[in-house]
């Protein structure tokens, strides 16, 4: 029989986190911009620069760090990891070895067969890199020094998961979490969130771990699911044919669904880490940790549990609406003004689902403020507009955040109320359709339907269908 | 006016303040003498003079206009050259910064700007203030004016050189393992090391960061005083910075020792130390106590543990400290390399000379895998224990006088051959930069070659006040 094997996976995810400036200078994190404009003396390592460390940056590593149930290291250092590469301005990257400032916490995620707890080792600050550019055309390298010093933290887990799923499940779980504490956006396709994976095999009961490679450049949950289950396979018809699993660092190819060994452990680097002498050691008081806490946010699973009491909504609609910290918001926060969560719900799970799936879009990327959403439902429950023309007026609301109520009034798209108006654009209707207006009178209940439409169409859809409906009635 | 380059910085601040001088003529004084000496001394890497007599007319016209009244309001200053100047090549004495023109300037800079100082130009060094005798620098050697076959000391050896050869008024230098103390002890004039945080490092090219301190070097004590009150900063540029409250470093300039309780280390008059330079510390030591202060022997434990341990973390600061020099965005590339990996070998191998390139090898050995814990771990521990043998010395002594080098001035070309021999010259210097305490070097005699003696004294954190008076007392008494 053949064997069976147990994959072993833990995860280093880097997290860019969501500061207004960079770690150790005052320049912009936003991303774009011309290369090399968001930068300063600190962040291109110019000779007699200093770094000074972003207080924000401390604060979200410790939401994050209790928030996962780490212990926080209170008294934590900098220190300086040493290579030579050229999107590393000062050869060197500020990053935390000895003392990093949250370990030994873990998370839950769920899982086939139930609840899972995944360890996590420790999460620790760093500064993020430049982006080098080579230019084929004119046969030469360059750098852009924009990210360089962004911060970012480094979950690194314990090698607890095994199968895809879960990693899946955790980074998913991690992503949440961070996404409630605004401390990151943790898009996988833009780099804010970037996830390596070790991965090693072991015949099922064995007590010892095999020897584990490194996943790099992983883009994408896809990219991991299938990153993971190929290097599973390799590593097991290795082991199979006798041979044996080295130990390295291997580079994902998406396009070709492949991966390739980038180095091996024989080349791995001596950082020479050692404590930043340019930095001081952060002191975190007790009285920090408790002020952090305090602000930390209500997490999803107690939110799904309040919405159920508080509010008349599917358990369905209640999961996909605290999926997203942004998404939950805008509910809370519509139905605090309109007092509807039913409509509030339909409207996000409807419309915007849509809106958002057709354009490829995340709930976090969502631009129309609860104010908006609020005027649109009280002009449809005042039938100052009807249904279709709510979906069109949202559509643009969901694009640029007009104002429902403004835009209602300049494009003139209120529902025709004046009973003189429409009945005389339902007698122009009837006079025209001599047909329709028999089949009805000869009992074929649809042709009204046929009536109704042509009577929309007249009005460029401003009026409400019911009423056009009693007027046809009426006036046959 | 007549023999202008006799004043001190501050004398003459007050005689372009009183229309008998103006800063510009001052600045022409100090053009004309290195005009007259540089070709021989080689002080100065780099002299703007169009910028000078230029910026000097413009503070001129701030003193007429009563905008600038500071006390060094005027005065022309001699830069080392691993502080950044905005607009003025900087190079460290190196090679690899042949060509590096910094955008902004060093914090220490920026405030003697603001007092009304006038930048003359940047002086030589050791090569990124490695060394201890300015024989390093890629930009020649510097002669010392008091004997011109003899080093001027290191690494700050073209400030001191330059300020006793009037080619300034005042210098700044910087001072990692003894980098001010030395040359001013070897060159006859003032140098003071302040506490570590007390003046900002931004903008100060690092070589050892938990070391490295900026600091005058003066013709006399109250310019030295008057020098590092305008210098001093907190500067929340630099983390180190430390938000001083006791700043008014002029107020101690009195002529007072009564009661002062002066330690004298018997590890620092050991085996090693030239005679004649014991005689002239100690024949200080016999005017303090003439002077009413109480002088008194006393042990202090773990000296011969302060060259390892600095040479080990001075060397694994600067191993990683100068890692940015590579040749990618700014300074010297090497031509014709073949690959990234070539290029910064070629360009480092090419830009760095022979002293900094043993102590980048030193530094990154000690930081090593496998390595660290023997060496770079035990060095702090042993800096830790260095700081609390002081904290006990200075529960009992007010200061601790010895001197500054155990010689003085070596002939030129005689030091470099043995490195071990110059690094143990360091011994009574490094101390203070290990324990972060401030210590100041002043001249107390000449040995029977006319080469000037300096004594060093040394304070607790803090404590620069004493340094101070105890030293305007000495100059008052001798001079």
């Amino acid at each position: 029989m053949a064997k069976q094997y147990e994959t072993v996976i833990g995860l280093e995810v880097h997290v860019e986190l969501a500061t207004k400036t960079k770690i150790f200078c005052g320049c912009s994190t936003a991303f774009g911009g011309a290369p090399n404009t968001h930068t300063c003396p600190v962040c291109t390592g110019m000779p007699g620069s200093l770094p000074v460390l972003n207080k924000q940056v401390v604060e979200y590593a410790v939401a994050v760090g209790l928030a996962t149930n780490c212990t926080i290291t209170q008294y934590c250092k900098f220190d300086r990891k040493n290579y030579f590469y050229p999107d590393n301005p000062q050869n060197y990257q500020i990053s935390q070895l000895y003392l990093p400032i949250c370990r030994n916490g873990h998370v839950e995620i769920e899982t086939e067969n139930g609840k899972k707890s995944v360890g996590i080792h420790e999460i620790h600050m760093e500064e993020d890199a430049g982006k080098l550019i080579h230019d084929e055309w004119e046969d030469c390298s360059l750098v852009d020094y924009n990210r360089s010093g962004v911060p970012l933290i480094e979950i690194v887990s314990e090698p607890d998961m095994r199968s895809a799923e879960e990693v899946i499940a955790y980074l998913e779980k991690l992503r949440m979490t961070i996404q409630y504490l605004g401390a990151s956006d943790c898009k996988l396709n833009e780099g804010s969130m970037r996830a390596d994976v070790n991965i090693s095999v072991r015949e099922v009961g064995a007590k010892e771990f095999g020897t584990r490679t490194e996943m790099k450049n992983l883009n994408s949950f896809r990219a991991i699911q299938h990153a993971i289950e190929g290097e599973r396979e390799r590593q097991i018809e290795l082991l199979e044919s006798g041979k044996e699993v080295i130990q390295e660092t291997r580079r994902w190819d998406d396009a070709k669904e492949y991966s390739y060994a980038m180095r091996s452990k024989e080349d791995a680097q001596d950082y020479r880490y050692f404590p930043d002498p340019d930095l001081v050691p952060v002191f975190i008081s007790d009285e920090w940790i408790a002020k952090i806490k305090e602000n930390q946010p209500e997490f999803r699973e107690k939110k799904m549990v309040r919405y159920k009491e508080e509010y008349d909504i599917p358990e369905y609609d209640i999961g996909i609406i605290t999926d997203s910290k942004h998404m939950a918001d805008i509910f809370e926060e519509t139905v605090a003004i309109c007092k509807q969560p039913k409509k509030v719900s339909n409207w996000l799970m409807g419309e915007t689902l849509r809106l958002l799936k057709e354009k490829s879009m995340d709930p976090e990327d969502i631009l129309f403020s609860p104010e908006n959403l609020a005027k649109l439902i009280a002009l449809v429950d005042s039938k100052a507009i009807n249904s279709s023309v709510a979906k069109e007026v949202f559509e643009v609301m969901f694009a640029q955040n007009v104002d429902p109520e403004k835009y209602v009034e300049e494009k003139g798209l209120k529902t025709v109320n004046d009973e003189g108006a429409l009945r005389k654009t339902v007698e122009e209707v009837i006079a025209a359709n001599p047909q329709s207006v028999e089949d009805y009178r000869n009992g074929k209940e649809k042709a009204i339907g046929f009536l109704v439409g042509q009577t929309m169409k007249a009005m460029k859809g401003k009026a409400d269908p019911g009423m056009v409906n009693q007027l046809l009635k009426e006036l046959l | 006016m007549e023999d202008i380059l006799s004043l001190s910085a501050v004398e003459l601040s007050a005689a372009i303040k009183e229309g008998k001088t103006t800063a510009v003529e001052a600045m022409q004084a100090v053009l004309s003498k290195i005009e007259e000496v540089e070709k021989e001394i080689n002080a100065y890497v780099t002299i703007d003079k169009e910028g000078a007599l230029k910026k000097a007319e413009e503070v001129q016209k701030k003193i007429e206009a009563g905008e600038l009244s500071g006390p060094l309001a005027g005065v022309p200053v001699a830069i080392k050259d691993n502080m950044c100047t905005e607009g003025v090549l900087t190079t460290c004495s190196s090679k690899i910064l042949n060509n590096f023109i910094p955008t902004f300037s060093a914090e220490a800079v920026i405030n003697l700007e603001k007092a009304g100082v006038v930048m003359i130009g940047k002086t030589n060094m050791d090569e990124f203030a490695m060394g201890s005798t300015t024989e390093t620098s890629a930009y020649g050697v510097t002669k010392n004016p008091r004997n011109t076959e003899h080093v001027p000391g290191g690494s700050s050896g073209g400030s001191a050189a330059a300020v006793a050869a009037n080619e300034c008024f005042f210098a700044l230098g910087s001072d990692t393992g003894g980098s001010i103390r030395q040359p001013a002890s070897y060159c006859g004039v003032v140098g003071l090391k302040p506490t570590y945080g007390t003046v900002s490092r931004y903008g100060l090219i690092a070589y050892g960061s938990s070391l490295d301190q900026i600091g005058p070097i003066t013709k006399n004590v109250a310019d030295c005083a008057t020098v590092l009150e305008v210098i001093t900063s907190y500067d929340k540029k630099d983390s180190t910075s430390i938000d001083r409250k006791d700043t008014d470093f002029t107020s101690a300039l009195v002529d007072d020792v009564k009661g002062m309780r002066i330690g004298i280390p018997r590890d620092y008059f050991g085996e090693g130390l030239d005679e004649e330079v014991k005689n002239a510390v100690l024949a200080a030591a016999k005017e303090f106590e003439k002077k009413g202060a109480i002088v008194e022997e006393f042990d202090l434990s773990l000296v011969s543990y302060a060259i390892p341990t600095y040479y080990t973390i001075a060397a694994a600061e600067a191993s990683s400290n100068l890692e940015r020099f590579d040749g990618i965005k700014y300074g010297y590339r090497a031509a014709d390399a073949e690959g990234l990996h070539n290029m910064y070998k070629k360009t480092r191998s090419e830009g760095f000379g022979p002293e900094v390139k043993r102590r980048i090898m030193l530094g990154s050995f000690v930081l090593s895998s496998g390595y660290y814990d023997a060496y770079y771990l035990k060095a702090l521990r042993v800096k830790a224990m260095i700081r609390k043998a002081f904290d006990e010395a200075f529960e009992k002594y007010d200061i601790i006088l010895g001197p500054v080098a155990p010689t003085t001035a070596p002939k030129l070309g005689q030091s470099l051959s043995d490195p071990i021999k110059m690094y143990l010259g360091d011994i009574y210097t490094i101390s203070a930069n290990l324990a972060g305490i401030p210590g100041i070097s002043l001249p107390c005699g000449k040995d029977a070659n006319g080469l000037p003696i300096g004594m060093q004294m040394l304070a607790n954190s803090f404590e620069e006040k004493k340094l101070i008076q105890a030293a305007y007392t000495y100059e008052k008494g001798t001079v």
